[in-house]
């Protein structure tokens, strides 16, 4: 649909939250809690922590939690009974003040999980989700998000996007069916608007390279020391999968108490040695560097062929969390200049 | 939203267990729903996700033939949590079933063509199904030749099937054993596939090799059919990286631009060559 463009004054966020309580809705939002900020429940605006430049974890675990209970069983002397989760079970969830890389990520993301065989589990959760994000004002030495097809003021992912363009007002791009849905349930919270150049309300966050020159690149560069050099200081944690966006590898775990047990999915990491062995003892990918060159070349390479999207939004959290200050945005600009 | 979920298994009674080898079992499971068995339809090459509830899910190929209905087979080496699991199970227990996931062997284009299978070890079971599926439309292609070969004459799988192959007329059946593992009574040959394979010859006129096994046969393999003037694009191998959910979801399988479980597991060695040795 066509982006329709209003005005929202900051005080109605408290009115939108207490009405989407009213409507059965879950809002998480940006909460500061021991320094560190990331998404939790919130009944109030209070809570919220606007001044964050991205918090900690992505968004999105409201779509793929980090463990995931997928079926229960329960055995008895002679059957088992399998149960179903139940999908429309799932809470209608609001997004409030997710940035726009975490709109972004909620893309390929979706295109993991829906390409070829449908997730209907993921598909629940992101069907059931309004995104409501509001526009960096300010970044950090860690966001490249413009050299992946970002942007600070980037709608897409959102359904709604909201921009701050005063100390009182939000400029709001209703972007989606789903945003239309929010704004014609509150209308009297919404104003008219011509459209507003977004631009110097925005952070300015330099372009250092493009998503297609890596995806060139890597063409001809599986075979390189680059990697080796790169991968040094990686001690495969996996904390990078972690807190990405657009991560969705992940593995499949039974637990078990006497005769009843949940099977859950839960987030993996091809930095992992474990990810690829096998029982034989045989591992595709032995070294940590391998596994270092899987990343990049899934998330650059890979995907792009696999679902046409790049598995990268350029939020910095990857470079944030790395215990060995590993730098994406540093080591792509490298492979782009290689 | 209908509730569906594709992690869901279907239940499968174990129906017989044959001991095939030292740790290796073959089940032959049935559908304990009979909606799904009606439903159910898998071509040769393809696998499934087996669970044992409370342990896991193990990827294995289905062993049997699509051409014999009504059940489903497995063989599988008790070696990790969920193998170990299954290997304690018998007739009459439950377990789940996923699938079938993956590509076939195109055995369509086959046609009128000689089939060269060569498996090595715990490797023949997912050549079974399709070394069944041909010989049951036997008229479809012209000489069938299996070379087979296991560590020692005990890690033979499927004995009872060498032997029938070995007597129809319209198979020709050469079995082998590593150097040190054969008995008195052993009547194959002895030695390395790879060097037997050599030693027999075979023509690759109009000829398809449908190659499976450890990587250090495969690896030794190739070079040989590539002698004997097999193309890549007639060779045959089904690859097995570690999976979880079989269909290019989890990550795990991914080999370049291909998830060995939703474009594989089948591939020709050209296939193959275009893709980073990552398996």
């Amino acid at each position: 649909m066509e982006i329709l463009n209003k005005l929202l004054d900051k005080t109605a966020l408290s009115t939108l939250i207490e009405r989407f309580g009213k409507a059965g809705k879950e809002v998480y939002a940006p909460v500061k809690e021991n320094g560190i900020t990331d998404f939790a429940k919130v009944d109030t605006i209070d809570k919220i922590d606007f001044e964050c430049i991205a918090t900690k974890q992505s968004a999105k675990s409201l779509v793929f939690p980090r463990v995931e209970k997928i079926l229960s069983f329960e055995k008895s002397y002679d059957d088992i009974s399998v149960k179903n989760v139940d999908i429309n079970a799932f809470p209608e969830v609001v997004a409030l003040g997710s940035r726009p890389c975490d709109a972004a990520g909620f893309i390929p993301l979706d295109a993991i999980f829906s390409t070829d065989h449908v997730d209907e589990i993921f598909n629940a959760r992101l069907k059931k989700l309004t995104v409501i994000s509001i526009s960096c004002k300010k970044a950090d030495e860690y966001c490249f998000c413009t050299s992946v097809n970002g942007n600070p003021g980037n709608t897409a992912g959102s359904d709604i996007l909201l921009t701050e363009i005063s100390d009182s007002t939000y400029f709001a791009e209703i972007v989606t069916e789903k945003g239309k849905a929010i704004l014609d349930a509150n209308t009297d919270l919404f104003k008219d608007t011509s459209a507003i150049d977004k631009t110097p309300h925005l952070a300015d966050v330099k372009q250092e390279f493009t998503a297609e020159a890596i995806n060139e690149k890597l063409n001809n560069l599986f075979e390189s020391d680059i990697w080796d050099k790169q991968a040094l200081r990686c001690v495969g944690c996996g904390a990078c999968a972690y807190v990405c966006p657009a991560c969705g590898c992940f593995d499949i775990q039974d637990e078990n108490k006497g005769n009843k047990g949940i099977r859950y999915r839960c987030w993996d990491s091809c930095g992992f040695g474990l990810f690829t062995l096998h029982t034989s003892g045989h591992n595709p990918r032995e070294k940590q560097s391998q596994r270092w060159r899987q990343r990049i070349f899934h998330k650059f390479s890979y995907q792009m062929v696999q679902q046409k999207q790049f598995g990268c939004v350029g939020c910095g959290r990857c470079s944030r969390a790395c215990p060995a200050d590993m730098n994406i945005a540093e080591h792509l600009k490298e492979i782009s200049i290689n | 939203m209908e509730n569906k979920n594709i992690y869901v298994p279907y239940k499968m009674k174990i129906e017989k267990v044959t001991e095939e080898a030292p740790f290796v079992k073959t089940f032959r499971l049935k559908f304990m729903n009979d909606e799904d068995a009606e439903k159910f339809n898998f071509r040769t090459g393809q696998f499934g996700e087996y669970s044992v509830y409370g342990e896991g899910e193990s990827t294995f190929c289905i062993a049997s033939a699509p051409t014999r209905k009504g059940y489903i087979e497995c063989t599988f080496r008790e070696a990790g949590r969920v193998t170990k699991a299954l290997a304690n199970m018998g007739e009459g227990d439950i377990i789940g079933f996923r699938g079938p996931y993956g590509n076939i062997f195109p055995i369509e284009e086959w046609k009128g063509k000689n089939l060269l299978f060569i498996a090595g070890g715990i490797a023949l079971p997912p050549m079974r199904s399709v070394i069944w599926n041909c010989l049951d439309l036997r008229e479809n292609f012209k000489d069938v030749t299996i070379l087979y070969g296991a560590r020692s004459v005990a890690d033979l799988v499927y004995k009872h099937e060498l032997k029938e192959w070995e007597e129809r007329p319209d198979v020709k059946l050469v079995t082998t054993v590593d150097p040190g593992g054969e008995t008195p009574e052993w009547n194959g040959k002895v030695g390395f596939v790879p060097t037997v394979l050599s030693e027999i010859s075979p023509s690759s006129e109009n000829t398809i090799a449908i190659v499976c096994g450890p990587p250090v046969m495969i690896k030794y393999t190739f070079p040989v059919l590539e002698k004997l003037g097999f193309t890549d694009e007639n060779i045959f191998t089904t690859l097995e990286n570690r999976m979880k959910c079989g269909f290019g979801k989890c990550g795990r399988c991914n080999v370049g631009k291909v998830f060995v479980c939703k474009d594989g597991p089948v591939f020709t060695l050209k296939q193959m060559k275009e893709l980073p040795a990552e398996y």
